[in-house]
């Protein structure tokens, strides 16, 4: 009979030597992990409980940015007062995943290394141009968050890399994000689209800054440089907000599947963009 | 907002029935003491698991069960050899007749396999893990056969044939050939061309459902015991404790006495609990290890082999007069039976039409057998379907004729005297009271803002009767057990120690209801058809009234004069006889404290064959608004209206209605199986198989009509069915009124929306 080892290190170079196993699964939340163990999609010889080691549960603020542990539940999150005001679109990307429950264990690395495209929290951190600490064999590596998912399931970490803590950067005045999603009922789902828009504007409250970036729409999560550019010298007004739809439209090759249609899914990330725009834009000015 | 409407024939005067108390059951759920199914435990239990089909349609060549058996920790491994085959026996269950042989070959499949997740063998080990590993040790080979699971396609000629045995019943002329086509069945009355021909409009649509799964959140589960002397014992969740020993009884070839089987509180049913999918299997698996054995589904089983109900086809063309008279209707329904004939295309068939009094007409429904799980019933079985389709023609009519839709509905609606469409002459009914009261609801005149849309919609349910058995005891203190048959799924514990209470004239909190195991009480039918409340609760206040009668009894000895001299009121014997010097009334608690000295225990036990439920109707207005862009719909504000006959206890009527609107809106929007090319189910979980949550729903309003069923006691009309009926139409008339296309292909989900949108966009 197979037999299923469960370790809970306290130093990293253990959690390393122990991921590197064949058949070792990194755990933080174990919102997906504990469901795909329990379905037969993944027998694990070896659980490695990363939330023993030090920093990986916990926020903090260093050198004008935050540093959010790989393990941080959701519920800490979303509870964090100067996170929230400093990148309300990310927080309210996390805050939407899964039930209050679901919020008191699943955590933002968790989501992202899962590697769904539909992960709510990957857009809004691709949007806010976050970056992933990553340890392993190797060392220490710092990645940029849109460069951990490959494709459904799969990331670009080696054997016994793993995701220590996620840094978002330094937040000019006038800046903010908004994330939003498209899901048939009204909670406890899976986006059919996601998307992230981060915006910094000038004092006469024209866009200086602009990234969008879409879930859902492709096998991995997208950053979209044309439809950021399609914002950048606007005040949002109609022109620039169609430019925007068409440019998040063009970057969009999803599948059809139980969840929404390729054509369905193209259209509703113009249409998200857009509204997620708009709101990212209204906080911005009202962070002068 | 609550309403309670009190019509022609409620009793005055009743001190605990249509009082809102706490529920006897509520403590035990609120805390989590409640033991549902997979809360019971024996000692030296083995787990059971099931092997399944992984396709839509197979011969199974062979089963070889050799690796598994010789796991450690196996105890024994069952395959359809192991269970007799069964001649083909028609059994009346309550909700729904079924074929025994056809029950049996879908608890374990024998020579094919006919849908994804068909159980094909079972194990029983000392662990999960075990289990697990055992059935990844079993080899089945396969011949893959081609699938066909939509109902047209299975239909037709060239479909791949299920059953080699199934020739079409209901036709003219026998057929020569067998087909997935177990039935046909015909309701027709006056001359439809010529009711045709009278009309001045004519309407005509197509519309579609999809298999839509019950949901119950408590999955099947069962704890099984075969004693070496052959004596069974079964602890299961389901809805009827007598109907799962008798199927166990049947498919393993046993005596009924010889299976005792104990309820175990109940977690949803819906009609999806009124079959057997793991007690044989558990009882076999028992047999073999000589342990018991439990078994748990996963989500994932429940979606794959139980439940769920039709998906359909149903084709409607209306007449009618300007002035809104209807002349004529037709009515097709095509209803996917699933793996085995029993589709509840007759009580489909039986419904269409039942709300309005048309001349002309003539409804056709097919059943057919299609390579998914087999239907189950739910709730108000087929009725949903049909009404979908009828109640959106009626709607179209209405705008064609320039109509309001409850001023239709109203014109063609059936009254007391009319002679049903499916047959009996209506009595006692309520339901132009019913539409009255969604006309006079405030939603129904409150004005719409851009995108929003209104839609009503009628709906019927026959409700039923049946056996039943229920024993009052009175206990020396003179307190109270009432005591059924009947497993709770909807609040039927209080409306039995309510009505048992007014009897008797105590405090309902006198009075404890139980529900017992199958040797502790006579028999009772299930719970289904919303029949519990009237044909149970008939026995209850049958048994209640003997008891008083025979309390009457004992305060006459007591006194000393005539029985006649005694009367029974607020719960008390009151002696009449002017000779006895005013003597003190004499109430429960005294008799009951005496009983040794006037005969014994206090003690009353009655079975009957319940007669006369009443059936009911519903009338629902929904208000949504569209999101043009995404095609997501918000149902804004919803109003269901029922007559209710008398409302034993309303709160717990009220959740039955909003409960059933809830079901019926997630069928409306969002619920379908889905299947891939292979025929597997690609959704079966809940996060992509979208029942409604809280945060999808409004306030459901309710406005309980009563217009009394003389037939019950208290007046009461079956009411768990009836509110899942008009939503589906209501839902989709207030999207046509919000977009102004008529949208005939269920779920109304976001994508198929948006794409509308963007056609009447260009």
């Amino acid at each position: 009979m197979a037999q299923l080892d469960y370790l809970a290190p306290l130093k990293v170079e253990d959690a390393v030597k122990a991921l590197a196993a064949t058949g070792s699964y990194a755990l933080a939340g174990g919102t997906d992990l504990l469901v795909q163990l329990r379905s037969g999609r993944i027998r694990p010889d070896t659980i490695v409980d990363l939330k023993r080691i030090a920093g990986t549960i916990g926020i903090r603020e260093e050198a004008g940015g935050f540093v959010i542990g790989a393990a941080t539940p959701g519920a800490m999150i979303g509870e964090h007062e100067a996170l929230s005001r400093a990148w309300p679109g990310l927080v309210e990307a996390v805050s939407l995943i899964g039930s209050t429950q679901v919020q008191g264990r699943a955590s933002l690395a968790g989501n992202l290394c899962n590697a769904s495209p539909a992960a709510d929290s990957v857009p809004a951190m691709i949007a806010a141009r976050a970056v992933c600490v990553v340890v392993g064999p190797a060392g220490r590596r710092e990645v940029p968050v849109e460069a951990i998912g490959t494709a459904p399931g799969r990331t670009s970490l080696a054997p016994g890399e793993f995701v220590l803590e996620i840094r978002l950067p330094p937040r000019p005045a006038r800046s903010s994000d908004a994330y939003l999603r498209l899901i048939p009922r009204t909670e406890m789902d899976i986006a059919v689209v996601g998307a992230g828009v981060n915006l910094t504007l000038d004092a006469a409250g024209v866009v200086i800054e602009a990234q969008v970036a879409l879930g859902a729409v492709a096998p991995t999560a997208l950053l979209v440089p044309d439809a950021g550019a399609a914002l950048v010298g606007s005040k949002l007004d109609e022109a620039s907000l169609a430019a925007l739809d068409t440019a998040a439209r063009a970057a969009c090759h999803p599948i059809s599947d139980k969840r929404g249609t390729a054509e369905y899914r193209t259209k509703i990330a113009g249409v998200l963009a857009r509204r997620a725009a708009f709101i990212a834009y209204e906080r911005a000015g009202a962070r002068a | 907002m609550s309403d309670v409407l009190d019509g022609p024939g409620v009793q005055p005067d009743l001190k605990v029935v249509g009082t809102r108390p706490i529920r006897p059951d509520g403590a035990d759920k609120v805390t989590g003491r409640a033991a549902f199914g997979a809360d019971f435990n024996m000692p030296g239990q083995l787990v059971g698991k099931i092997l399944r089909s992984p396709h839509a349609h197979a011969k199974i060549v062979s089963i070889d069960t050799r690796k598994a058996r010789a796991l450690p920790g196996v105890k024994a491994v069952v395959t359809g050899a192991d269970f007799p085959n069964l001649a083909s026996e028609m059994h009346e269950g309550g909700e729904a007749a079924s074929n025994l042989r056809d029950l049996a070959m879908n608890v374990i499949a024998r020579d094919k396999a006919l849908y994804d997740g068909h159980a094909v063998a079972a194990v029983a080990a000392t662990s999960s893990a075990i289990a697990d590993e055992a059935l990844r040790l079993i080899t089945v080979t396969y011949e893959v056969l081609p699938h066909v699971i939509d109902v047209e396609a299975a239909m037709s000629p060239d479909a791949p044939v299920l059953h080699a045995h199934l020739f079409t019943e209901g036709l003219e002329v026998r057929p020569t050939s067998a087909s997935n086509v177990a039935r046909r069945n015909q309701i027709t009355r006056g001359d439809l061309a010529e009711g045709f021909a009278a009309a001045d409009v004519i309407v005509e649509g197509r519309y579609t459902t999809q298999a839509v799964h019950q949901g119950y959140i408590e999955p099947h589960a069962c704890v099984a015991a075969w004693v070496e002397d052959g004596q069974c014992d079964v602890w299961s969740s389901s809805q009827g404790q007598f109907m799962v020993r008798t199927y166990c009884a049947k498919i393993l070839g046993l005596e009924i006495s010889d299976i005792r089987v104990t309820p175990a509180e109940i977690g949803g049913g819906f009609g999806g609990k009124t079959t057997v999918y793991l007690e044989p299997l558990a009882l076999a698996l028992s047999r073999q290890s000589g342990h018991p054995v439990k078994m748990v589904m996963t989500r994932e089983e429940v979606f794959r082999a139980t439940g769920p109900t039709s998906g359909a086809v149903i084709l409607v063309k209306l007449g009618a007069k300007v002035d809104g008279t209807m002349t004529a209707a037709e009515v097709e329904l095509k209803y996917q039976a699933g793996a085995f004939p029993g589709s509840p295309v007759g009580a489909g068939s039986m419904t269409a039409l039942a709300c309005y009094d048309i001349p002309n007409f003539l409804i056709t429904g097919w059943d057919v057998v299609t390579n998914s799980p087999k239907v189950a019933a739910y709730r108000a079985p087929g009725a949903p379907i049909a009404a979908f389709g009828v109640e959106s023609a009626v709607d179209d009519l209405a705008r064609k004729l320039g109509m309001d839709p409850l001023a239709l509905r109203e014109r063609n609606g059936v009254r007391n005297g009319v002679k049903a469409a499916y047959g009996p002459t209506f009595q006692n009914i309520g339901y132009l009271e019913t539409l009255a009261a969604i006309k006079d609801c405030p939603q129904y005149s409150l004005p719409l803002g851009p995108n929003q849309g209104r839609g009503v919609a009628a709906g019927f349910w026959f409700n039923v009767g049946g056996e039943s058995t229920a024993a009052v005891h009175v206990n020396e203190d003179g307190s109270v057990v009432v005591v059924t048959g009947n497993p709770d799924i909807g609040g039927s514990r209080a409306a039995m120690a309510m009505m048992a209470a007014e009897t008797l004239g105590v405090p309902m909190q006198r009075v404890r209801p139980r529900i017992a195991d199958t040797a502790s009480i006579g028999f009772s039918m299930l719970t289904g058809g919303s029949r519990t409340t009237f044909a149970t609760g008939m026995a209850v206040v049958q048994a209640a009234e003997k008891v008083v009668a025979d309390l009457k009894r004992r305060a006459a000895l007591l006194w000393e004069v005539p029985a006649d001299k005694v009367e029974w009121r607020n719960g008390a014997a009151v002696c009449l006889d002017p000779a006895k010097a005013d003597p003190k009334p004499m109430t429960l608690e005294i008799l009951a404290g005496q009983s040794a000295r006037t005969g014994g225990p206090i003690s009353a036990q009655v079975s009957l064959n319940a007669q006369g439920a009443g059936p009911g109707f519903g009338v629902h207005v929904c208000d949504v608004e569209i999101d043009p862009e995404t095609g997501h719909v918000t149902v804004l504000r919803y109003t269901a209206a029922q007559d209710v006959g008398k409302a034993i206890h309303p709160s717990y009527v009220e959740g039955q209605v909003q409960g059933g609107v809830a079901q019926g809106v997630g069928w409306a929007l969002n619920e379908e199986y889905i299947f891939d090319s292979d025929g597997r189910m690609e959704n079966a979980g809940f996060l992509d198989y979208r029942v409604p949550v809280a945060s999808d729903l409004p306030m459901i309003d309710t406005i309980l009509v009563e217009v009394a069923n003389p037939r019950h006691p208290f007046g009461a009309k079956g009411v768990g069915e009836v509110p899942i009926v008009p939503p589906l139409a209501a839902v989709a008339n207030a999207i046509r009124s919000a977009i102004g296309v008529r949208m005939a292909d269920l779920p109304l989900s976001p994508p198929k929306i948006r794409a509308v949108m963007d056609a009447r966009a260009s």
